[in-house]
């Protein structure tokens, strides 16, 4: 199972991120376990500069942006 | 842990998406030479209201306010997207690094304006700002010009004055941020950061992204949407008011509150700007109707920077980091440097 923390304090850019992922979770039946990083001691270990981040399987794949669909499928997907 | 961006682009020329883009341009600009002449028939032809009339020239402003504001907020924040898609916080800090005060400074303020920033990206990027050695004054450079040199302000100024005005705004926003941030740095305030903020290991710089010209276009069209979807509301609540005030204020009616010869209208402007944190969208039309009524620039300017610049959603998340004095020394020195640059058109202008 793919784990995926989603780095942000709340802003309006990581609810959304949060809200797509788990969309596209439901619409494609994937197992995930989902977590939201809020701490910025914890986000901060990360090498990030803006939040929202991105981390699947203690990788980071994006940062300050909300990634299109069908590029978070594909890493959500991948086995 | 392997901390990398993933990049795997096909560089291709998107020409259907050029075409489009194009298209949307031709679109656009026979739009904005048939507003005028639509708005004074709305006006003075459907609605049969006299030219002239209090009531007339209200609606015949608005009709041509609005359209003409929301058309020049679509291209323009599409135009400053695309160019700021070649600018990221990764970038600026890199630029920045090793950097004297200073030098530091005035390139931190012109970085922020290019560099894309949302205010609740503050804490991290403060923090991985200082831990690269970026000295706390530069830092404060960057912090200040990014919120306050606003695109929806920069367009709506263009718009509604002109863009001396615009330009105006832009160069008393670097004034401001070089300003505060020197002041800042000279006044050796590391220690009223939050502890934490020096114990954290420091990190290399994540990947900087290459994007391909389909990516970047895309990019900027996503934030035209969001930009206008958020403000198109406060921009036709504004010009409603500054529509008011254009038919109904009689003229020079407030050249005694807000003209220049009042030595307390700039300190007063920013002391009511500051704490009425609002969206410029809303507040810029208002500001150009009492402007027209015999307000001066430089009071108009204080007013505007102290409600824009000073936000109090950033000094709450930038809390986290800072202490209370530092805070209290960053609203402080902004406000002063506001109100400088107040008197300061006042008096050449």
């Amino acid at each position: 199972m793919l784990n995926v923390k989603i780095l942000g304090s709340g802003c309006a850019n990581c609810i959304r991120l949060e809200r797509n992922v788990r969309a596209l979770a439901e619409k494609h039946n994937l197992q995930l376990e989902i977590e939201k990083v809020t701490d910025y001691a914890e986000i901060m270990k990360w090498p990030i500069l803006s939040t929202p981040g991105l981390v699947i399987n203690n990788r980071l794949v994006s940062a300050g942006k909300i990634p299109s669909d069908p590029q978070l499928l594909e890493w959500l997907s991948q086995v | 842990m392997d901390q990398t961006l993933s990049t795997q682009k096909k560089p291709e020329i998107p020409w259907r998406l050029i075409g489009l883009v194009v298209l949307a341009a031709i679109a656009w600009i026979a739009t904005y030479s048939v507003i005028q002449p639509l708005a004074n028939w709305i006006a003075y032809g459907l609605l049969a209201q006299r030219q002239g009339s209090r009531l007339g020239d209200s609606l015949a402003f608005f009709f041509y306010d609005v359209p003409k504001i929301i058309l020049l907020l679509g291209g323009m924040i599409f135009l400053i997207s695309l160019l700021r898609t070649f600018f990221s916080a990764e970038q600026t800090r890199s630029w920045l690094g090793g950097k004297r005060e200073g030098v530091g400074n005035v390139l931190a303020a012109m970085l922020g304006i290019v560099t894309p920033f949302c205010s609740c990206s503050a804490v991290p990027l403060f923090i991985g700002f200082v831990e690269s050695g970026i000295p706390l004054g530069v830092t404060f450079s960057f912090l200040i010009a990014a919120p306050t040199i606003n695109e929806v302000a920069v367009v709506l100024l263009f718009g509604l004055f002109g863009w001396k005005v615009a330009g105006l705004y832009i160069a008393s926003g670097l004034i401001i941020s070089i300003l505060a941030g020197v002041v800042i740095g000279r006044l050796k305030m590391e220690r009223y950061v939050e502890d934490f903020v020096w114990q954290m290991q420091s990190q290399d710089a994540g990947v900087i992204e290459k994007l391909t010209l389909q990516e970047r276009i895309e990019r900027s069209w996503e934030s035209v949407k969001e930009i206008v979807g958020k403000v198109w509301l406060y921009v036709l609540a504004g010009i409603a008011v500054g529509a008011g005030i254009h038919g109904y204020v009689p003229d020079a009616a407030l050249a005694g509150i807000m003209g220049r010869q009042e030595w307390w209208s700039v300190p007063a402007a920013v002391l009511v700007g500051v704490p009425l944190y609002s969206n410029a969208a809303g507040v810029i039309p208002i500001v150009s109707a009492l402007m027209e009524k015999g307000a001066s620039l430089g009071t108009v300017l204080a007013f505007m920077m102290s409600v824009v610049g000073l936000s109090l959603p950033e000094t709450i998340i930038l809390r986290r980091v800072l202490k209370p004095q530092l805070i209290a020394v960053f609203i402080g020195v902004i406000a002063a440097a506001i109100i400088i640059t107040g008197y300061l058109f006042n008096w050449i202008m």
